[in-house]
C-alpha cells in the first residue's frame, strides 16, 4: 500500500481539487486509493473506496447492459460484461443522461477482439442503441397510412417526407434485424436460417417501438425520403438497386409504420 | 453573498415555494403566472414510493394505490416517448417529487448549464411539490461517473455548493431540498462536521433539506458516529421530504462492518426506529421508499410505504391533539 501524502501543503491543495484526486482510480484498478480520503480514526481506506470504484463500474456495465439485451443474450452475461467494462473503462459517459450512454459500444464490440467470430454483433447492438433513441425521440403525430392519396398524381414525384423523430434505419450487411428479433422475444432461439443483408426500420407509433425489416432496396428508397429527397429521387435511385422493388408497397409500409410526420412539396 | 435571495423561508412547503416564486419574478403583476394548467396535489403528511414504469399497470389499477411518486430527474430528459407519457399521466392523480440525481453540486467545477436548463424545464413541465438533488458530486471535467461521490468539508467547499445551490434554486424559481449523502470514506482535510456544513448551507441559500434516514445510519456506521448524535445536531425544522431505503453489509479493511447505500431491498428495522424518533420530533413531514435495484412487484413496495404512511398518520394525530390541548 501507497504511504498517503498528508502534509499541510498537500492537504491545501486538495482544497479545490479533491476531484481531480478521487477520480483516477475510479476507472483504473491498476491506480493506488487516492491519499487524501481515508477510513475514520486512522482507519483504512482501500476496501471503502472500493466501494466507490465499483458502483462506478458496475452502474455503468448495468446501463449498457439495459441498453443492449439481445447483444448480452447473443454473447452470455459474462462475456457481455466483460466486454461492457472495457468499453466503460476506455469510453466513460460524457453527459448525465445514461439514455444517451453506448453510442460508440457498437463500433467498440466491431473491433472487440473477442466478438470478431459474431460479425453481425456490432449491427444488432446499432440497432438496440436506435431502438433507445426511437423511445426517447420527440412526440409528433404521425402522418396517417391514407395521406399519399391525397397527394394530387402529378406532384408525387416532388413530394419530400418529413421524418419523424424517432424514426430510424439502420442497415446491415447481416440479417442483424433477424437476429435482434428472436434475441428480444421471450421465446427460444433456433438457427438462424437466412444470411441476407437487412436494414431495421425503427419508428414508434403510439409509443410501442417497432423495428421492421427492410430489403436493401426499401432501406434506399426509405433514408434517401428520411433525408429529404423528392420522392421521384429517391424511387429511382432506389429503382436503380432494386427493378422489382413495389415502391408503393415500401411507403405504405413506412406510412403504417408512422415513420413520416408531413408531406410537403419541393420546387 | 445571496442568502435568501429570491427564496422564501424555509419552512413553507415546497408548493407554496413554487406558486410564491411564479408571481414574485413577474414585476409586479400580482396575479399572473401562477399556472393552473395541471391540478395541484397536496403532499403534507403522505408516504409514497419511487415511480417505476414496470409498476404503471399495477398503479393505474390499484384502489388504494398511496400519496406520491418521485422520479430521477434525470430519466425524463430526453425528448419525448413514453416516460413523459407515464409521468405525465401519474402527475395527474398524484403529488409528484423530482428528484436530481447528477447536478454535482457538491464538485468543484461549475455546474453545467446544460443540464441546469433541462432541470428548469422539467419543473416547470411538470410543477413538482418537491425538488431536490444531492449533497455530492458525479461529474469532473467532461467525465460522468454516475454515482454519488463525497466531498471535503472545509470553508471552501461550503463556499462553492451554496454558490451552487444558488444558481439551482434562481433558475427553478423556487426553493431546492439538498440530500444528506451516505458515504464510505472520510477526508482528513475537512474541518466542518457534515451537519454544521449543512446548517451553513441552510442559512447561506434558504435552501430546505431532503433527510434520508438510511443515509444517516449507513454514514454514521460508517463513519464510527452516533446517528442520534447525528440527528440531534441537524436541523429537522428545514427538512421537507424524508427518504428511507434498503441497504446492504460489506466488511471494510479491518473486518468490521462497512454498509452500502444499495436501494435494494426493504427499510432496515434500526432505520425504522430512527425514523420514527424523527417523525415523532419533526412532525409528518412527506416521506419516500426508494427501491431501485432488485425491484419488487408493487405490493411489496406499497407495503414499505404503508408502514412510513401509519407512522405519519400516528405522529399527526399526536401532533393535532397537542394542538387542541395547546389552544383549550
Amino acid at each position: 500500500m501507497q504511504a498517503p501524502d498528508r502534509t499541510p501543503a498537500a492537504l491545501a491543495d486538495t482544497a479545490g481539487s479533491y476531484a481531480a484526486g478521487f477520480v483516477p482510480p475510479l476507472l483504473d484498478p491498476e491506480h493506488l486509493t487516492p491519499s487524501l480520503v481515508s477510513g475514520p480514526n486512522g482507519k483504512a481506506a482501500v476496501k471503502r473506496f472500493n466501494v466507490y470504484r465499483n458502483n462506478v463500474t458496475a452502474s455503468l456495465i448495468e446501463a449498457l447492459a439495459a441498453t443492449f439485451p439481445a447483444t448480452m443474450r447473443i454473447t452470455g452475461e459474462t462475456f457481455f460484461r466483460a466486454m461492457a467494462r472495457f468499453h466503460v473503462r476506455e469510453t466513460p459517459p460524457t453527459s448525465p443522461l445514461l439514455f444517451e450512454y453506448g453510442q460508440d459500444f457498437p463500433d467498440f464490440i466491431a473491433r472487440y477482439e473477442h466478438a470478431q467470430s459474431m460479425p453481425w454483433l456490432a449491427d444488432v447492438a446499432r440497432i438496440e442503441r436506435a431502438w433507445l433513441d426511437a423511445y426517447h425521440a420527440a412526440d409528433a403525430p404521425a402522418l396517417a397510412p391514407d395521406a399519399l392519396a391525397s397527394v394530387p398524381p402529378d406532384r408525387l414525384g416532388d413530394a419530400i417526407f418529413e421524418g419523424h423523430p424517432a424514426a430510424l434505419i439502420v442497415r446491415s450487411d447481416y440479417p442483424a434485424v433477424t437476429i435482434f428479433a428472436v434475441n428480444r422475444a421471450s421465446g427460444p432461439v433456433g438457427r438462424i436460417e437466412t444470411s441476407a443483408p437487412e436494414s431495421g426500420l425503427i419508428t414508434r407509433p403510439e409509443l410501442e417501438i417497432a423495428v421492421r425489416h427492410l430489403t436493401p432496396g426499401a432501406d434506399i428508397l426509405l433514408s434517401r425520403l428520411l433525408a429529404g429527397a423528392p420522392l421521384a429521387v429517391a424511387a429511382t435511385e432506389a429503382a436503380n438497386h432494386d427493378p422489382t422493388l413495389d415502391l408503393a408497397a415500401v411507403i405504405a409500409t413506412a406510412l403504417d409504420a408512422g415513420a413520416f410526420t408531413a408531406i410537403h412539396h419541393g420546387g | 453573498m445571496v442568502a435568501g435571495q429570491g427564496v422564501p423561508a424555509t419552512n413553507t412547503t415546497a408548493t407554496e415555494t413554487g406558486l410564491a416564486m411564479r408571481t414574485s419574478t413577474d414585476h409586479g403583476s400580482r396575479l399572473a403566472l401562477v399556472s393552473n394548467r395541471l391540478p395541484k396535489h397536496e403532499i403534507a403528511g403522505l408516504a409514497g414510493t419511487s415511480l417505476k414504469h414496470q409498476h404503471l399497470p399495477a398503479i393505474l389499477a390499484d384502489d388504494a394505490p398511496g400519496g406520491f411518486f418521485e422520479v430521477h430527474a434525470e430519466n425524463y430528459m430526453g425528448a419525448g416517448g413514453p416516460p413523459h407519457a407515464a409521468l405525465a399521466r401519474i402527475r395527474e392523480d398524484f403529488p409528484v417529487s423530482l428528484h436530481g440525481v447528477c447536478m454535482s453540486i457538491g464538485g468543484p467545477q461549475a455546474l453545467d448549464k446544460a443540464h441546469l436548463a433541462r432541470f428548469k424545464a422539467l419543473v416547470e413541465r411538470y410543477e413538482p411539490a418537491l425538488v431536490s438533488e444531492h449533497l455530492a458530486w458525479s461529474t469532473h471535467e467532461t467525465t460522468y461517473y454516475n454515482d454519488l461521490l463525497p466531498l471535503p468539508y472545509t470553508e471552501a467547499t461550503v463556499a462553492r455548493v451554496a454558490d451552487h445551490i444558488d444558481q439551482v434554486q434562481e433558475a427553478i424559481g423556487r426553493q431546492l431540498l439538498l440530500e444528506n449523502p451516505s458515504t464510505y470514506v472520510t477526508f482528513p482535510q475537512s474541518t466542518i462536521s457534515e451537519t454544521a456544513f449543512i446548517r451553513e448551507l441552510v442559512k447561506r441559500t434558504g435552501c430546505g433539506l431532503l433527510l434520508d434516514v438510511n443515509n444517516v445510519f449507513v454514514s454514521a456506521t460508517n463513519q464510527g458516529y452516533s446517528a442520534l448524535a447525528y440527528l440531534s445536531d441537524f436541523p429537522l425544522a428545514d427538512v421537507g421530504e424524508v427518504h428511507l431505503a434498503g441497504h446492504a453489509e460489506q466488511q471494510d479493511d479491518e473486518g468490521e462492518l462497512l454498509l452500502i447505500d444499495s436501494h435494494d431491498g426493504p427499510v432496515a428495522d434500526a432505520v425504522w426506529k430512527l425514523y420514527e424518533l424523527v417523525i415523532a420530533r419533526a412532525g409528518p413531514i412527506p416521506t419516500l421508499i426508494e427501491w431501485d435495484s432488485a425491484i419488487p412487484d408493487w405490493p411489496v413496495l406499497k407495503r414499505e410505504a404503508t408502514a412510513a404512511q401509519a407512522i405519519l398518520d400516528r405522529h399527526a394525530r399526536a401532533a393535532s391533539r397537542e394542538n387542541i390541548r395547546a389552544s383549550a
